[in-house]
């Protein structure tokens, strides 16, 4: 063949050096990605995703860390007074509008009931007790809210877990969990 | 240029000329080492790029040696470092060598950065140089803030939270990518596994780019305090046995003050809370960095507002990595045509602003972020990119340099006439003092 032929018509040379390059990327690629793929959690780390907590010991005004993913999980039996001064803040007065409760649709509002564990259950509060700024725990029953204060970077959270000021910019998570018994939480 | 060119190593022995030529290593060291012409009047802060590799090659062997002894279990991380500390012969020696030389490297290659800022090193045909040298800088950072996780402390595992952390801010990708990182939910093991086999591999990665970058240096050839071009064989002497000396002599003060701290001041550089074990439960009251991050910490923190639609926390990072970042174009946002400060009066004053703003900033990052702390922070960050993106370009433009030699030689001559004619003779040793 000449070498016109090479530069002007598409021929099934040009097609073969295409088609062996596209299989050398593809290639490269599926090779590439068990060395990325073996940095995410492994199984027994998603296998650590459900932990049980007896709260029958809680009273009201008390609270328990218990471990979850690597993560304190605050379980918190909420006094009256907390449960009411969450109820009364007005929604647009929120940084955080929206619930972020993993149990509700991603739009539900940041209102106490929502954030709590429902109805007739209002007292209780549990979320992942990490400041969505950059992962340091914050210290219950602290900050100007009488909720969580994180000594980091300063955000301040109130009875609800939701942020009020600093410079984290989500409500602290709610995890999925249900009420299994009248007593015990299972939490993931 | 007065490189490469003309080779004037001639092997004396037989065995010479057969290696010479077969693979010409000797020759390669003789003309980088020691026939390499360098300008005649470098000062001392150019003792720092060679104090800078005998500080790789210190933490490459003392890291070497203390992986024989270190565990990278969390079960086992603070345990094995106590045993370093305490039980393997000479532990306490090779631990602070490596903890303070981490320091020390960073002293050192932050007055290298702040003399290439001085002296418009990074300027046109050194551009490729300077970003090599701020990719050395970024390993180093990784390498470092790894390394300090691996003793399983309270600030270690703090640390490691917070700043991956940062990749939570990334819109949609983020939780994903912090969980890539750390091979799970939260800093534990598969996490202090990763980083101790990073922290062994960054440093060669180092070396590699290292060597690029006296590769181009050699390629261009070495700045020097007037800025100007070497010209003529008269502005230059051989790297030995001139420049040699020059940076032995820079290397033992600098490994006396190293010394000082290794064997007096061993933790004054760390963090006392770092000799608690990590508790993934407990928080600090009060969590910094290591020192050589206090300023970016700073930045991070000072964005407490939302931008438009970037929220704080992603604002934070971004001003954070920006300020990096912003190292890199450096040679682009510089529009003056005078290389260095010496001839650039109003430069200089701003130079010396921005060094001062560099060291509030570290101040600020290890206070607590409240009060009028939080203010000042957000102050000294708008002065930190304004020095870069208003005032290296707007000045370029607008100020009168002074008036630049013809050469190297004829500034050096100069000065000593400056000098000899102001002070009896046998005074003219030290120009350095004269500002």
């Amino acid at each position: 063949m000449s070498a016109t032929d090479d530069t002007h018509d598409p021929n099934r040379r040009d097609f073969l050096y295409i088609a062996t390059g596209m299989a050398g990327v593809v290639g490269a690629a599926a090779v590439a990605w068990p060395f990325i793929d073996q940095m995410r959690p492994d199984a027994s780390t998603l296998a650590l995703s459900t932990v049980e907590v007896d709260v029958s010991s809680l009273t009201p005004g008390m609270s328990l860390t218990v471990k979850w993913r690597g993560k304190p999980v605050f379980v918190r039996n909420r006094t009256p007074e907390e449960v009411k001064a969450a109820q009364d803040v007005k929604l647009e007065e929120l940084k955080d509008p929206l619930a972020r409760n993993a149990n509700l649709p991603a739009d539900a509002t940041a209102a106490d009931i929502d954030r709590s564990a429902g109805k007739d259950k209002e007292n209780w509060l549990v979320m992942v007790g990490v400041c969505t700024h950059l992962g340091c725990i914050p210290l219950g029953q602290q900050g100007e809210y009488g909720g969580w204060f994180c000594p980091c970077h300063g955000s301040v959270y109130d009875t609800a877990g939701r942020i009020r000021h600093g410079p984290a910019p989500e409500n602290m998570a709610v995890p999925v969990f249900s009420f299994i018994s009248d007593t015990k939480i299972r939490i993931g | 240029m007065m490189h490469e060119g003309h080779s004037t190593y001639t092997p004396k022995t037989g065995i010479g000329r057969w290696v010479d030529a077969r693979m010409p290593l000797p020759r390669l060291v003789y003309n980088s080492f020691i026939a390499y012409p360098v300008p005649r009047n470098l000062n001392y802060f150019w003792a720092f790029g060679g104090i800078l590799s005998v500080m790789l090659v210190a933490q490459i062997l003392t890291g070497i040696v203390l992986a024989m002894h270190y565990t990278d279990d969390t079960g086992l991380a603070f345990d094995s470092v106590e045993k370093i500390m305490r039980d393997v012969n000479h532990g306490w020696l090779l631990r602070y060598l490596h903890s303070n030389g981490a320091s020390f490297f960073f002293v050192a290659v932050y007055i290298h950065i702040f003399r290439g800022l001085y002296y418009g090193s990074y300027k046109a045909p050194r551009e490729l140089l300077w970003i090599l040298g701020c990719i050395i800088y970024l390993l180093m950072m990784a390498t470092g803030f790894m390394g300090y996780v691996l003793p399983w402390g309270q600030m270690s595992f703090w640390g490691a939270t917070v700043i991956t952390g940062f990749f939570t801010a990334i819109p949609l990708v983020g939780d994903w990518i912090q969980q890539l990182l750390l091979g799970g939910f939260a800093v534990d093991n598969p996490t202090l596994n990763r980083f101790f086999a990073l922290h062994y591999l960054l440093p060669f990665m180092i070396a590699g780019v290292v060597v690029l970058h006296v590769w181009a240096l050699h390629v261009t050839g070495q700045n020097n305090p007037t800025g100007i071009e070497v010209k003529s064989k008269t502005d230059t002497v051989p790297f030995t046995p001139y420049a040699t000396i020059k940076d032995a002599m820079g290397m033992v003060v600098f490994l006396l003050v190293y010394a000082y701290f290794v064997f007096y001041l061993p933790n004054y550089l760390g963090h006392p809370d770092n000799y608690t074990i990590a508790n993934p439960l407990k928080t600090p009251a009060h969590i910094v960095p290591e020192w050589y991050f206090l300023p970016f910490y700073a930045i991070l923190r000072a964005i407490t507002f939302n931008i438009g639609p970037i929220n704080s926390k992603l604002g934070g990072v971004l001003a954070m990595f920006g300020a990096i970042a912003v190292l890199f174009v450096v040679p682009w946002l510089d529009t003056s045509k005078v290389r260095s400060a010496v001839y650039r009066p109003w430069y200089k004053l701003f130079f010396w602003l921005f060094a001062a703003d560099a060291i509030l900033l570290g101040w600020l990052g290890s206070r607590p972020a409240e009060g009028s702390y939080v203010l000042m922070a957000q102050l000294a960050t708008l002065f930190y990119f304004a020095f870069f993106l208003i005032v290296m370009p707007v000045l370029g433009l607008i100020e009168t340099p002074r008036r630049l030699p013809n050469s190297i030689t004829e500034a050096v001559l100069e000065k000593n006439k400056g000098s000899g004619s102001g002070h009896p003779a046998g005074a003219t040793a030290a120009p350095e003092t004269k500002g």
